[in-house]
């Protein structure tokens, strides 16, 4: 074994290692700011394996959309949203856990065996490696045109209905006599505007 | 093409010649590009806390570092070895495995992307095929990490920090990113060394600047934005956040937010002199200058001076870059973050689009000279 396979090897264990045991802990941790966290980590370890099937590009996208984007948003919406609740049991959880858990591990199971049973063509071609960003560019605009296309009609979708739901035409005015009503008010302490303090003592 | 120095060919030669077999040599050489790009990383840190101490005094008329070391150049040293000797303390309540992982995510991303900076036609550490694609992938990592402290502080001030830096740093990815596919699109390729190959031959005439004002400006305050550095230091804003994501942080966990600020400035720096300013290019053409008084670029001295040359140009650029980035610090205001949000939105992501754009067409137009 040379250097490099030996190298291969190693970091194969490694990233496996990484992407199942963060995948486990995404699902069973019950802190859902760490599960966040070990999402980004199993993204992460799934580019390093992309690395040692000599897809670069790939890698680096992987990255860039799902660590450096996906996992970012998905944590800005907790770190924005964090209601702390106090976290009721629900009686007899277990039967809807086991029964979670029962079906995952026969539908890995099946997954598992047709994985071994299917008897897979394995390419004899050399990997393109750097030369893989031309072959995608060039699959994007012949073959795969129409995903393409697609995809990006679905990402102006996204785009304009989160402007819609972000823009906010209604601003309530508030008449000079009435108190401000509750519902706009952040859930703290009420607090005096000094402008508002500061004029108030200029008028006795 | 493979011209200029070989030194990985020439050290694994030498020591096969000296009766070491062939992996081992190959094995031996492979942490040595890695240890001096480290070394070199972590040396620009304290060039560059001493520049900004140094220019900010005299923005300010007043000396600056004075006593540590000639001129204050061992200011910045002093200042990390008081960081490393000081108590590391971790909040109460805050979460301490995440309060520790943090200041390494934000610091490592910055340290690998100096994989792809070339100092010379041969002078780098890889010269992989998706080049300038990793440093962007790489640099969009970093928010995690300051998401992670910010988070982990349990303080009000952190997670508003943590979350400004995330925000601020996706809103000026894209129109970096589109800068850059600019640039991409002339030269054909990914590779940092062939975006620099692609503007030399014509010395100062040939650098990407003049065909792409409009993307460097964009590329360069995008860049800026993701550094933190002021007019964008919305993330550590003093007056309003404490010191943001970095509140809790002492001794060298602080150290790392501060080494990886730095050394984000300089890598920042370094890319845009690869990308616009023509990478190890000497303003007027090595070849040219070399058929002038006829000497064959292939002559081993010729060779070695043009890689210092080459070395010493890009260093050269990059801070000059810094020069400027510093100055821009001392004597701009802050913006606002609502300004900040409009600023990468409303203004940059369409003039970078307009940018592509147009570099599109006149690729289409004018082959020759957009690189067809």
């Amino acid at each position: 074994m040379t250097l490099a396979e030996g190298v291969q090897l190693v970091a194969f264990g490694i990233l496996t290692a990484m992407t199942l045991g963060g995948a486990l802990g995404v699902v069973l941790l019950d802190n859902i700011v760490y599960s966040a966290f070990l999402l980004g980590g199993v993204f992460t370890s799934m580019s390093g394996l992309y690395i040692l099937l000599n897809a670069g590009f790939v890698a680096a996208a992987q990255v860039l959309v799902y660590v450096g984007a996906v996992s970012v948003l998905i944590l800005f919406g907790i770190m924005l949203v964090n209601k702390e609740q106090p976290f009721t049991p629900v009686k007899r959880a277990w039967i809807g856990k086991t029964a979670t858990g029962g079906v995952c591990i026969g539908l890995f199971a099946l997954l598992a065996t047709s994985t071994l049973n299917t008897p897979w063509a394995l390419s004899t071609e050399v990997p393109t490696g750097d030369m893989a960003t031309i072959e995608i560019g060039k699959h994007f605009f012949t073959d795969y045109l129409l995903p393409f296309e697609l995809a990006s009609v679905l990402l102006l979708i996204a785009l304009i209905g989160a402007i819609v739901l972000a823009r906010r035409e209604f601003i309530p005015d508030v008449a000079a006599g009435e108190p401000e009503s509750q519902a706009l008010q952040l859930p703290e302490r009420p607090r005096e505007l000094v402008s508002s303090v500061a004029s108030s003592e200029q008028d006795n | 093409m493979n011209q200029g120095i070989d030194l990985q060919g020439s050290f694994v030669n030498t020591l096969v010649d000296l009766g070491v077999p062939v992996g081992a040599a190959k094995a031996l050489w492979l942490p040595l590009p890695m240890v001096v790009i480290l070394i070199g990383a972590t040396v620009s840190i304290f060039v560059t806390v001493w520049l900004e101490r140094k220019i900010s005094a005299a923005a300010q008329q007043r000396i600056g570092p004075e006593f540590a070391g000639p001129l204050g150049t061992l200011q910045a040293a002093a200042d990390g070895i008081k960081l490393i000797f000081k108590e590391d303390i971790t909040p109460a309540k805050a979460d301490p495995l995440l309060f520790t992982l943090g200041p390494a995510i934000v610091v490592i991303p910055v340290f690998l992307s100096y994989l792809i900076v070339p100092f010379g036609q041969n002078l780098v550490i890889t010269d992989i095929g998706v080049g300038i694609f990793l440093w962007i992938a790489l640099s969009s990592i970093a928010p995690v990490g300051l998401l992670m402290s910010g988070y982990s502080s349990n303080n009000k001030y952190s997670l508003l920090g943590g979350l400004r830096a995330a925000a601020q740093s996706i809103s000026y990815e894209i129109p970096m990113a589109l800068a850059v596919l600019a640039v991409v699109l002339m030269s054909n390729s990914l590779s940092t060394i062939d975006i620099v190959n692609q503007q030399s031959g014509y010395g100062i005439l040939g650098w990407n600047i003049w065909r792409q004002p409009a993307g460097f400006l964009i590329f360069w305050i995008a860049a800026l934005a993701e550094c933190e550095r002021l007019p964008f230091d919305l993330p550590e804003a003093e007056e309003e956040l404490v010191a943001g994501y970095q509140t809790e942080y002492t001794g060298m966990k602080f150290g790392l937010f501060y080494v990886g600020s730095y050394v984000n400035l300089v890598l920042s720096a370094l890319i845009v002199s690869i990308l616009y300013l023509g990478g190890w290019e000497f303003p007027l053409s090595v070849s040219w200058l070399a058929s002038l008084i006829g000497v064959s670029e292939t002559t081993p001295w010729l060779q070695v001076i043009t890689a210092s040359v080459g070395i010493m140009m890009t260093l050269f650029k990059a801070y000059a870059l810094v020069f400027i980035a510093v100055l821009l610090r001392w004597t701009m205001p802050r913006i606002r973050i609502d300004q900040l949000l409009d600023f990468g939105w409303k203004f940059l992501l369409p003039v970078s689009l307009v940018n592509l754009l147009l570099t599109a067409a006149l690729k289409l137009t004018f082959p020759v000279a957009f690189g067809g």
